[in-house]
């Protein structure tokens, strides 16, 4: 009789406990686990996740092709690996190491995040790597650091936020992205002090007390106009901003001419409403602001957080118990996917690749002169663009990740990964991107094997094995190992058993911001899930980051001036509304998982965009017509939903669906000038019939421009 | 080639956002050496929050947009106490009153404006400035002198019930003065709200403790005694505030010939008749934009560090159609458009709702689904929505009747299960509708615990166990869930 594993739910980054029977001969149960942060429950996810186990398209041999225009065929592992190496050689000697980029994810385990940075950095010599996080975390990430020198989604544990009287979400919608992440907001909620920040009435702005739904890319015009409200209203907590920040005059000085009256001019947002949500924020015992995706997902995503956390710290929450400023991190290891150097500019412990010291340190536990290791690389979606262009990178090396759905401007980059001279990617299922591969590589998923996770809070969580894995199939670690000994590196330079790695990577992580030298798979395995920083054996973690002080050098943390500007694309007379994209709850990111897993299926079968009944009829559309949604990049054809909720100029479109339905094919992939984040979350489209005749199209007609900059 | 010499004359709104827009295209000065003369000694600050100032909301210090360092940190030669006296436009040199004369390739104009007091008896002192116990709201100092003397329960008028009279008497109000506002006009603001708009603004002033009084022309002015109405009646001020509006300051451009007491004119790219002198802000005039306004202020100085860099060398003004707000408290307006028409009106479709007993107005007017005026009074919400269509052009919503009240109202949520259609999902985390739940319920016999162990509803968020819990059990349908 088997047992059952206690374990953590594959998914989100909320890292839900779960325990998982095995049903021999393929597949397991789940059950429920008390874990801090969901108490036991689970959302529809979790609860079906051990179908991932027995998909009936699982990959369990290496498929090659010689030619793009061939079928990928079945091979043996060996004449798979030789393949690549041969090709990567080839590469490296006519064009250099950084003709050979590797593209990592936020949901691979902190092992495999570091040991692939360490494999490009070491085996492949390349500074051409980065991950998809890039697309999730990393406008949060550089705000977080600018303004308290370290970033941490969570610099609390989550069940703090029980004790408050007061949450505001900033585009986040968990009661479908985490839905057990909403059980800590019942005080809150209790208290009428959930305040929520969307341009659509999602699940979660029904369940808030104050709803603000600003125009999609004018978040920061609300946290100024915000901020001028908390000033003005006498709301300015003089003390803590004198003793414990810095800089604040010169961001009050921005937000001086930013009236909540302005403010809702640009956003929609009444100054009213503007004033009542920071009177919920300052009037409350405890209060929290948190942000997430929606916020953050622009070309301004890093400045528009810092109006957050600046009117965060003007109300004096952050670094105190029971308040504070929190992303909420989405992937399932999108807090470790950033801090052990899979990141195009850093290295493991949350460290910067230009930082010399930082070089010698991690040179030396690699083994390697630090004048070795290679400079910061292109962000991910420049990396991307650059494939297979005459300066770009010729081969690439993709793992944890299904880029032709989840990358924005999807057509695009579709046709740089069809440019490259070699492919290789490296999943557990035939993923949209897998299909277009020169060689697939099946490996282990979640549930098959030993790793630890680093949920939202910074908590880390080992993900135990609890059923064998497939026959054929092998885990990243061992494919990189078999990757570098081809490629001339001694096979104990990249050992593949976790344990081993874990070793390492706390000992590079050792002095770092994210210190996990103190930690060690034997001590999870024995029941701890400690937050980092943990520096020594003996330390017990770290729930509560700030208390004392903040990262900075002189403890502080900083205000930073912040001036809005709206969207990169504007709506106008050609494509007058504004598209959005984001999650459904049966789904998660490019769906190569929930795609594939029936019950999900069932809930959310297909691709649908989310508009106000009368955008829709103005479109001549109704309630379930197939519509295409068109942006200066293509379109993306969907089935109508209506809904009273959303704003009228704004139209919703989840990013979970393959083909003519990915919604990416509309994004916008200006980027963020400090994080690299393109602009998921505004870009401005028509929406028309699906299939066009000439009555429909003369009523689209009707809707009006736009004025520009108006 | 060396950098273009640029000098802003005024340091206000309208040139500090200049500088700063200049010195966001061209960070490092290497397109444009800025000079900005300005008049007052202190550094730019945010006019439109005086009354703050005056309510004690705002300090003096808050309200400032630069700080001491602007200057020096953005490569800004800044003259304070400075004052321009004379254009010469033939050698492109401004003379100061005192200091060397400065040379430009390009001179700007952002003079703004200066109250205006109407021609009331003992007003005014001899050179037209305002007379003992008589002051005016447009600076820092003004502000100081009427905190002087307007602590609590003191008298003061203020003359002239437009939006800064409002605002103004409404700030002193909440600082304890004893206030009258004096307007000559039948009803406030007349010129932007009809006089059922006007009547409710004036009893929200009332209730704020500010006294109002419409229809009446101040006459005479008498210093620590008061103000004497065209009836005779008489009403007793330490202090009179004038509010009466203001003329654009256009002395320096007019004695240079470039303009008139109306203002300086100016084309879309903001040039005056002579190519080399720019105007932007409250002392230009475009045409049929009206001054006092920040927005086109601001949009102008945009327009203009766009064309002074090159960084946009086609960008022209445009002005944007103007919103009134005015927010004091618990007053809370917004005004824009052809907000006269009557209900009766034919040229347009007119919706109307009033509540004058709790202070709410709000006036819509449309061009078929164009939303082209409105006068909204204590509905912010639905304030906000109504500009946001008029700035947009966007189609305003068929139900007219919810545009005009607020926001969509949440729809009716039958907290009774046992009234829902079975389709009804009840738990979204597990996606259990009510007929799973009652199949459930006679396959396992009832039972909370069996009902969740069957069909995982409310496993998730927890927020449908109470549904649950009446769907397992009837006898609670009626109970309310603990």
């Amino acid at each position: 009789m088997s047992t059952s594993t206690g374990t953590h739910c594959p998914y989100c980054a909320l890292q839900c406990g779960m325990t998982l029977t095995p049903l021999p001969p393929a597949g397991a149960r789940v059950g429920p686990r008390d874990f801090p942060v969901n108490e036991g429950a689970l959302c529809q996810k979790g609860w079906t996740a051990a179908a991932l186990l027995d998909t009936p398209d699982r990959l369990t041999h290496p498929l090659v092709r010689r030619r793009r225009d061939e079928p990928l065929r079945p091979a043996t592992w060996p004449e798979a690996l030789d393949l690549i190496a041969g090709r990567l050689r080839e590469l490296r000697e006519r064009h250099g190491p950084d003709a050979v980029a590797v593209f990592g994810g936020g949901g691979l385990t902190n092992e495999k995040a570091y040991l692939l940075g360490k494999f490009a950095r070491v085996a492949l010599r390349t500074s051409q790597i980065d991950y998809n996080g890039r697309f999730c975390m990393s406008s949060a990430a550089a705000a977080g650091i600018r303004a308290f020198g370290l970033d941490r989604g969570l610099p609390f544990p989550v069940t703090d936020l029980r004790e408050a009287e007061t949450v505001m979400l900033v585009g986040a919608n968990v009661a479908e992205t985490m839905p057990p992440f909403v059980r800590h907001l019942r005080r809150a909620r209790d208290h009428g002090g959930l305040v929520v920040v969307d341009p659509r009435r999602t699940a979660t702005a029904e369940l808030a007390s104050l709803h603000l739904a600003p125009r999609p890319g004018t978040d920061l015009a609300l946290a100024l106009g915000m901020l001028h409200a908390a000033v003005a209203g006498g709301h300015l907590r003089h003390d803590y901003v004198g003793a414990r920040t810095g800089g604040f005059a010169g961001a009050w000085r921005v937000a001086a001419r930013w009236r909540p009256e302005e403010a809702e001019r640009v956003t929609g947002v009444a100054g009213a409403d503007q004033r009542a949500a920071v009177e919920l924020l300052a009037g409350a015992r405890n209060a929290y602001v948190l942000t997430g995706r929606g916020t953050e997902q622009h070309s301004n995503g890093v400045d528009t957080v810092s109006g957050w956390i600046n009117l965060a710290l003007a109300l004096g929450l952050p670094g105190r118990t029971g308040s504070g400023y929190g992303c909420l991190t989405g992937q399932g290891n999108g807090q470790g996917g950033r801090e052990h150097g899979q990141k195009a500019d850093q290295l493991p412990g949350y460290r910067r690749l230009d930082d010399e010291a930082a070089r010698r340190h991690v040179a030396s536990v690699w083994g390697v002169a630090p004048e070795e290791l290679p400079g910061p690389g292109r962000s991910a979606y420049e990396l991307l663009d650059a494939l297979g262009t005459s300066t770009g990178p010729r081969a690439l090396l993709l793992f944890g990740s299904n880029p032709v759905v989840s990358a924005p401007h999807a057509a695009h980059v579709t046709r740089r990964l069809a440019a490259l001279d070699l492919l290789v990617v490296a999943d557990v299922v035939p993923s949209e991107t897998a299909l277009l591969a020169d060689v697939v590589l099946p490996v282990t998923q979640w549930a098959e094997e030993e790793g630890t996770m680093t949920n939202l809070e910074g908590r880390v969580l080992l993900r135990r094995r609890a059923v064998p894995p497939p026959e054929g199939v092998r885990g990243d670690l061992t494919v990189l190992r078999e990757l570098a000994v081809r490629l001339g590196q001694p096979a104990e330079r990249f050992p593949d058993d976790p344990e081993e790695v874990f070793a390492e990577l706390a000992l590079a992580s050792r002095g770092g911001a994210a210190d996990y030298s103190g930690l060690s798979h034997r001590r999870l395995r024995a029941g701890e899930t400690p937050h980092w920083p943990c520096p020594e054996p003996g330390h017990p973690g770290t729930p509560r980051l700030f208390l004392d002080g903040f990262a900075h050098p002189d403890r502080r943390a900083r205000f930073t001036p912040v001036e809005h500007r709206g969207p990169a694309e504007s709506p106008d007379a050609v494509y007058p509304l504004v598209a959005t994209t984001g999650r459904t709850l049966a789904h998660y990111q490019s769906g190569a998982q929930t795609r594939r897993v029936a019950e999900l299926v069932r809930v959310a079968p297909a691709p649908y965009v989310e508009v106000h009944p009368d955008t829709a009829r103005r479109a001549g559309l109704a309630d379930g017509d197939l519509a295409r949604v068109v942006s200066r990049r293509g379109a993306v054809e969907a089935e109508v939903r209506c809904a009273p909720g959303i704003r009228p100029d704004t139209v919703f479109v989840p990013f979970h669906f393959p083909g003519a339905g990915r919604a990416n094919l509309i994004s916008n992939p200006a980027l963020d000038p400090v994080s690299g984040m393109p602009e998921f979350k505004a870009c401005a489209v028509r929406l028309t019939p699906a299939r066009e005749s000439s009555a429909r199209e003369s009523s689209a007609r009707e809707i009006p421009a736009h004025e520009e900059g108006s | 080639m060396s950098p273009r010499r640029v000098v802003v004359v005024g340091y206000g709104m309208a040139g500090a956002r200049l500088a700063e827009l200049v010195r966001e295209r061209d960070p490092r000065g290497e397109l444009v050496e800025l000079t900005v003369v300005g008049a007052e000694s202190r550094p730019a600050y945010n006019r439109v929050l005086l009354p703050g100032v005056l309510d004690g909301t705002m300090t003096a210090d808050g309200i400032a947009l630069h700080g001491r360092e602007w200057a020096r940190d953005n490569r800004v030669r800044l003259l304070l106490g400075a004052v321009a006296v004379r254009l010469d436009r033939a050698a492109r040199m401004v003379h100061l009153a005192d200091g060397p004369p400065i040379g430009y390739d390009a001179l700007v104009l952002a003079t703004g404006s200066r109250p205006w007091l109407p021609p009331v008896g003992g007003l005014t002192g001899e050179r037209g400035e305002p007379a003992r116990g008589v002051a005016t709201l447009r600076g820092l100092d003004d502000c100081a002198r009427i905190a002087a003397v307007t602590g609590p329960g003191v008298p003061v008028a203020v003359l002239g019930g437009g939006v800064l009279g409002v605002e103004t008497a409404l700030a002193l109000g909440r600082r304890g003065a004893g206030v009258t506002l004096i307007h000559p006009a039948p009803h406030l603001m007349e010129r932007h709200l009809d006089p059922t708009a006007g009547m409710i603004l004036a009893r929200l002033c009332h209730a704020a403790g500010v006294r109002v009084v419409t229809g009446l022309t101040a006459v005479r002015h008498y210093p620590d005694e008061g103000v004497k109405l065209e009836d005779g009646a008489f009403v007793p001020a330490a202090l009179t505030v004038v509010t009466t509006g203001v003329r654009p300051e256009t002395d320096l451009a007019v004695a240079a010939g470039l303009g008139s007491a109306e203002g300086v004119p100016v084309d879309d790219r903001l040039r005056t008749a002579d190519p080399y002198v720019h105007a932007v802000g409250d002392c230009a005039r475009t045409g049929d934009a009206p001054s006092g306004l920040l927005r086109p202020a601001w949009d102008q100085a945009a327009v203009l560090a766009d064309l002074l860099t090159g960084a946009g060398p086609t960008a022209r003004y445009r002005a944007s159609p103007p919103v009134t707000r005015l927010r004091a408290g618990d007053v809370d307006l917004t005004v824009f458009g052809a907000s006269h028409l009557g209900l009766d009106s034919r040229e347009a479709e007119v919706l109307g709702y009033a509540d004058p007993a709790r202070g709410t107005y709000a006036k819509l007017t449309l061009d078929g689904d164009r939303v082209t005026g409105a006068i909204v009074l204590g509905l912010p919400g639905v304030g906000a929505t109504l500009t946001q269509l008029y700035d947009t052009g966007w189609p305003a919503p068929a139900d007219r009747l919810a545009l005009l009240l607020g926001r969509t109202p949440p729809p009716a949520v039958d907290d009774d299960p046992a009234r829902l259609p079975g389709s009804t999902v009840i738990c979204r985390c597990n996606s259990v509708t009510k007929d799973d739940l009652t199949r459930a319920a006679r396959a396992t016999g009832g039972g909370v615990t069996a009902l969740v162990r069957a069909t995982r509803a409310s496993t998730g968020c927890g927020d449908c166990l109470p549904k649950v819990r009446r769907l397992a059990d009837p006898h609670e349908t009626t109970g309310t869930p603990t």
